[in-house]
């Protein structure tokens, strides 16, 4: 047996560096799902009755649904009375007015984790709103975004200041029934980010979400609305860790999307939740529904995501292209180290004449790990004219590693077009060898070769993200070669 | 003054596979000489290639391969480049989304590095490279393309050079080199090669055919047959050989039933 394979099965563990626990008190409800818990959040966060109702719809809603199976993962039943839905760093009083009256530790925290809050050290260029467990600490540069008639800020927030746009247009894509979890989110979601582009506004800064789940056992359930008004503008960029615990813990998030006439929306993520140990012990249940709707015409929506954490993956950031001439684009990478799983890949559904959309997505598996890449193409027998273009490439380091296509194309309409191409390639050892020759050493060959295989997805990541996502990248696969 | 010689191969017995290849090679290569290997296919010149390059798989059985006095196979492949060897591929490979300039310029640094020297930023790395290209009359392009993807055999082959041109390696194996090119993209190879030479290098040119010795004028001249050098000469060796073929140097392996 060569070198080159035993080394890439000498896994070794890579540190994962954000697998800390913040020391702060926390008002939590006690374990379990029912209406009393609903009733407990909606109290919580003192939501008019509207909310209430909704949640409690979802909920009774869920009962009658069963856990998704089709999905490519493997993993025990979970039991959804043992983990907790209400999980809050306790409030002094009326709660912090202001960023700097938040608790220091939590500011301390997001520092930890590269996003300073505080006024004087922020991001230049990068409005954030801080996600802990349950709800929303603090929400930079709202004042100068709101100068341009921008709303962004935390969920919760927008139920009470704008509850017009709520009402409009929660769940309008992603309906509370729409799936299982997207049914279990509706229920007991507790905040997320809110934000609305209004008419002709090009948003000035990129803006943010972090999403930090920090209690044991507890599940996080976040929701994001975006709306661009339109001929609006607007980039925004999703973060997310967690500490390292051996248990399983769940993330079911809902992200909906709405693209008016002539808007458009980029949206990037790099998930980074705690994947789990070398053995497949712990790691985030990261089961999400991401939908946008290109409402208007020439509207445009992208989603680019980088995942390279948790244990199991379950996501398709979809487009549904209503608005004729609208785009839908979605460009991934998705790694899988170690025991990591991944189902993921994209729905494009194609509604409007003259709808475009491109899926690149490219599969990295090491170790043990299982990558899927599930795609849907619709094209509707109103979308005349209708592209699409699908790329989907697999990269398989090792010999124990899977990587799995699951396309589904159905057009119902003979003038549109759809391509796709697919292709699974190993690291060669020749490959390797060139490297090596030239001077360069195993690991750093792997990670030239892995960027150089990512390039079309990273070109698509803002600029800070883009570096971000290449380091992390490094940093997944440390140890699977070298 | 004696000098220290670049590369001392000393008895050396090495395979592939439980196959023995090379059958006790002795070769020793002082600087500033140009040494070709010939031979017919199957002699075992690649393998003594891969051999000094640290290829994965090769097995050294027996011997010893002294490079600039130190134990040359107890470095790995990378540490044998950092020291200065370098391989021009008899089949460069392709690295697809890998910038070409990105690639050379890290391992130029990698060598820097090593050398104690400080790293060229992008700016100096860039003189530094539209210097060398014009050498080997490459196109600017081909620094913004992917590593070997979608090149032509000539283009593969003229990069090889280009590389070594800008690592400056003190000892340069030419594996086949001339392989799979046309009379103008050989010149131009050649005279690339030549322009490398310096007094303080060596090359080793690995060739089936003579013709690369009309542009490459080796010192010495080695045919390799069956895993052993078998004769060594001068660059007139290697026209005999052009004329009469192997077989008159070839001891015939044994009939098989």
């Amino acid at each position: 047996m060569s070198t080159a394979t035993e080394t890439i099965e000498g896994l070794v563990k890579s540190e994962y560096k954000y697998g800390f626990f913040t020391d702060v008190e926390t008002e939590s409800a006690p374990p379990g799902l029912n209406e009393d818990i609903i009733q407990l959040i909606s109290k919580k966060k003192n939501e008019p009755e509207f909310m209430l109702n909704w949640r409690l719809k979802a909920y009774r809603h869920w009962l009658t649904l069963k856990e998704p199976t089709w999905p490519h993962v493997k993993y025990p039943p979970i039991d959804y009375q043992k983990s907790v839905y209400y999980s809050a760093p306790k409030k002094k009083g009326d709660g912090p007015k202001s960023l700097d009256e938040v608790d220091p530790k939590l500011l301390e925290t997001y520092e930890k984790l590269g996003i300073p809050l505080k006024e004087r050290e922020r991001l230049a260029g990068v409005a954030v709103d801080a996600v802990f467990d349950s709800v929303s600490v603090g929400t930079t540069f709202k004042e100068k975004l709101g100068e341009k008639g921008i709303i962004f800020c935390s969920f919760s927030e927008a139920v009470h200041n704008h509850p017009e746009l709520i009402q409009k247009y929660l769940g309008s894509v992603v309906p509370p029934g729409d799936n299982y979890f997207a049914a279990l989110n509706a229920a007991v979601f507790s905040d997320g980010s809110f934000c609305y582009i209004p008419k002709g506004v090009r948003c000035p800064m990129e803006l943010s979400t972090y999403f930090r789940i920090n209690a044991a056992n507890t599940g996080q359930f976040e929701r994001t609305l975006i709306i661009a008004d339109e001929g609006s503008h607007v980039s925004y960029l999703e973060g997310c860790t967690a500490p390292m615990r051996d248990e399983h813990q769940l993330h079911a998030a809902v992200v909906e999307l709405i693209a008016m006439e002539n808007a458009e929306i980029k949206y990037s993520t790099v998930q980074n939740w705690y994947p789990g140990d070398e053995n497949g012990k712990g790691g985030i249940y990261n089961f999400v529904t991401k939908r946008g709707v290109c409402k208007g015409k020439r509207s445009k929506i992208s989603w680019t995501q980088v995942e390279t954490g948790s244990a199991i993956t379950w996501k398709y950031p979809s487009c549904i292209l209503l608005g004729d001439n609208s785009v839908g684009e979605f460009y991934s990478v998705a790694v899988t180290n170690n025991y990591q799983q991944a189902d993921t890949g994209t729905k494009m559904v194609h509604v409007g004449k003259n709808t475009r959309s491109t899926i690149i997505s490219k599969g990295i598996s090491a170790g043990h790990g299982q990558n899927s890449y599930r795609g849907q193409v619709k094209m509707l027998k109103s979308a005349t004219n209708a592209r699409n273009f699908s790329q989907c490439d697999s990269l398989l380091l090792g010999d124990k590693c899977g990587a799995h296509t699951f396309p589904y194309i159905e057009v119902k309409n003979t003038t549109s077009r759809i391509e796709h191409e697919a292709s699974t390639s190993k690291i060669g050892e020749d490959q390797i060898f060139y490297c090596n020759q030239r001077g360069l050493s195993t690991q750093d060959a792997v990670n030239m070769i892995v960027n150089g295989f990512c390039k079309e997805v990273f070109r698509e990541l803002p600029m800070e993200f883009a570096v971000e996502a290449q380091k992390l990248l490094g940093v997944s696969l440390e140890g699977s070669v070298g | 003054m004696s000098t220290q010689p670049i590369l001392e191969i000393k008895d050396l017995h090495a395979g592939v596979d439980g196959k023995q290849i090379l059958k006790g090679i002795n070769l020793t290569i002082q600087p500033g000489s140009v040494h070709a290997v010939m031979g017919p296919n199957g002699s075992g010149k690649s393998t003594l290639a891969a051999v000094l390059a640290g290829r994965d798989g090769y097995e050294v059985t027996s011997g010893k391969v002294l490079y600039n006095g130190i134990d040359l196979l107890e470095l790995a492949p990378e540490e044998r480049a950092r020291e200065g060897l370098f391989l021009a591929f008899q089949y460069p490979i392709e690295i697809p989304g890998v910038n070409s300039t990105y690639f050379l310029k890290s391992a130029l640094n990698e060598i820097r590095k090593h050398k104690g020297m400080s790293e060229l930023d992008a700016m100096e790395f860039l003189t530094l490279v539209k210097e060398k290209m014009k050498i080997l009359e490459l196109s600017e392009d081909l620094l913004r393309r992917s590593v070997n993807e979608g090149f032509s055999g000539g283009e593969k082959k003229r990069n090889e050079i280009f590389q070594m041109a800008v690592l400056e390696p003190k000892l340069a194996i030419l594996d086949e080199t001339d392989s799979g090119l046309d009379i103008d993209a050989l010149r131009i190879v050649s005279t690339g090669v030549n322009k490398l030479r310096r007094a303080d290098s060596a090359q080793l040119v690995i060739t089936h055919y003579q013709r690369l010795l009309d542009y490459i004028v080796p010192d010495f001249v080695h045919v390799l047959s069956n895993g052993r050098i078998v004769r060594t000469g001068d660059k007139a060796l290697a026209l005999e050989l052009e004329e009469k073929g192997y077989d008159w140097l070839v001891r015939p392996e044994p009939a098989k039933a």
